[in-house]
């Protein structure tokens, strides 16, 4: 009898076991906690994401706060960003987004620059302030062909 | 020639018959599974030998499986100074297809040669007949419990697989090869996705459980009723069981796209 109850005891911490594992995936992993109500959605217009993909992280001075929950093509034909951030952030009404890269070729991520306004913003405002992704082949199209002009000139 | 051509009709067929076979004991299965009285000691007696009792070699194999993906892994990406994404790579390939896929191969070896080793051994010393002669449904009692325990066990296992092989990536990574743990752990988060991996891995692993769990009790309770039979029945689940599990991840991977 003994043995039976210390075999129902393994296999009941055997699967809690399971499914905190399951639940470690999905929720820490799969990135499913932001998606629930807690979060503030403010929206951001880019003329330029550049390979910018949801879930991307939101950062405030490198801290992950959130990230971008959806990307939309806006009425004006730029792109519209949705970013879910945490709802205790007391953020500037000018506060301003920019897309950057982590390391040369590493992903794309929206950082946030704080302003000094007095009013906060709510969930579901507009973010004014927006910095487009720097896309390098374009920069290094631009300087190719500087340097052509510059070339020719002499 | 004509003989050779008779010869292959005749495996044809009996291809043919045994998947109908296996059709009809499915069915069993699942009758049996929703036939009362519901076999709840049983049940819970196969999940311990079927999923406790696997879970020393599955967590030990994923620690390893990590960390070997981790140093080669980090050996890789160095080259492009790469190596934040450590994190990401070790992640995405354990819960994509190694967690599954290695998870069901181990199950298959430990748990699904026993099962069928089990079953086969009472048929050749004819237990299912002692138990058909108490009026006591063989696929009820016997079967349906490892079959439905299987299916239960396989996506814990494969979970927690992952889980290990992402600690033993981590231990790996961060305190031998001296990648930034934040950088693992971001890289990791912002890589995997719940709909596009974590549900794929979970679909694989339930598929896999029912794969093994069908073919592990369908040899045992179909072997001849010899030691012969029972260890070619063995084989012979430990052979197809990993063979369908491989084509039946590619199928599921190339079909969904998880």
């Amino acid at each position: 009898m003994n043995a039976t109850r210390n075999r129902d005891l393994l296999v009941g911490l055997f699967v809690l076991a399971g499914l905190a594992a399951i639940a470690y995936l999905s929720l820490s992993l799969g990135g499913l906690s932001y998606n629930g109500p807690g979060g503030m959605k403010l929206h951001v217009d880019f003329d330029e994401i550049g390979g910018l993909t949801t879930r991307a992280p939101v950062v405030i001075a490198g801290v992950k706060v959130g990230q971008v929950s959806a990307i939309d093509l806006g009425t004006d034909y730029r792109a519209r960003v949705t970013i879910d951030v945490d709802k205790k952030l007391e953020l500037p009404v000018d506060t301003s987004a920019s897309i950057v890269t982590s390391g040369v070729l590493g992903d794309r991520y929206v950082s946030l620059q704080l302003g000094g306004e007095d009013d906060i913003l709510k969930d579901g405002d507009d973010l004014t302030f927006a910095e487009s992704a720097v896309i390098l082949e374009r920069l290094i199209g631009q300087f190719i062909h500087n340097t052509n002009v510059e070339g020719e000139k002499k | 020639m004509i003989a050779a051509i008779r010869e292959l009709g005749n495996r044809a067929v009996r291809f043919d018959g045994e998947l109908g076979t296996l059709a009809v004991f499915t069915s069993q299965i699942l009758l049996a599974v929703f036939t009362r009285p519901m076999r709840i000691r049983r049940f819970v007696d196969e999940v311990y030998r079927l999923g406790v009792l696997s879970l020393v070699i599955v967590c030990v194999s994923g620690i390893t499986v990590g960390a070997v993906l981790g140093l080669q892994g980090y050996n890789t990406l160095a080259r492009f100074g790469a190596t934040g994404s450590l994190g990401a790579v070790v992640g995405l390939s354990l819960i994509r297809e190694l967690g599954p896929v290695l998870a069901a191969l181990l199950t298959t070896g430990r748990a699904g040669s026993a099962t069928t080793a089990e079953i086969g051994t009472m048929v050749a010393t004819e237990q299912l007949d002692g138990l058909r002669m108490m009026s006591i449904d063989p696929v009820h009692y016997v079967v349906a419990p490892k079959a439905l325990a299987m299916l239960l066990v396989m996506p814990l296992l494969s979970a927690l697989f992952t889980v290990c092989g992402v600690g033993g990536g981590y231990v790996v990574g961060v305190h031998l090869m001296g990648v930034d743990p934040g950088a693992y752990l971001s890289s990791l988060e912002s890589a995997v996705d719940f709909n596009d991996d974590v549900l794929g891995s979970l679909i694989k692993a339930v598929v896999f459980g029912i794969l093994i769990g069908l073919i592990s009790t369908y040899r045992g309770y179909t072997c001849r009723p010899t030691s012969e039979g029972v260890s070619a029945a063995t084989t012979s689940t430990v052979v197809v069981a990993s063979v369908s599990i491989l084509v039946f991840d590619y199928f599921i991977t190339a079909l969904w796209g998880v």
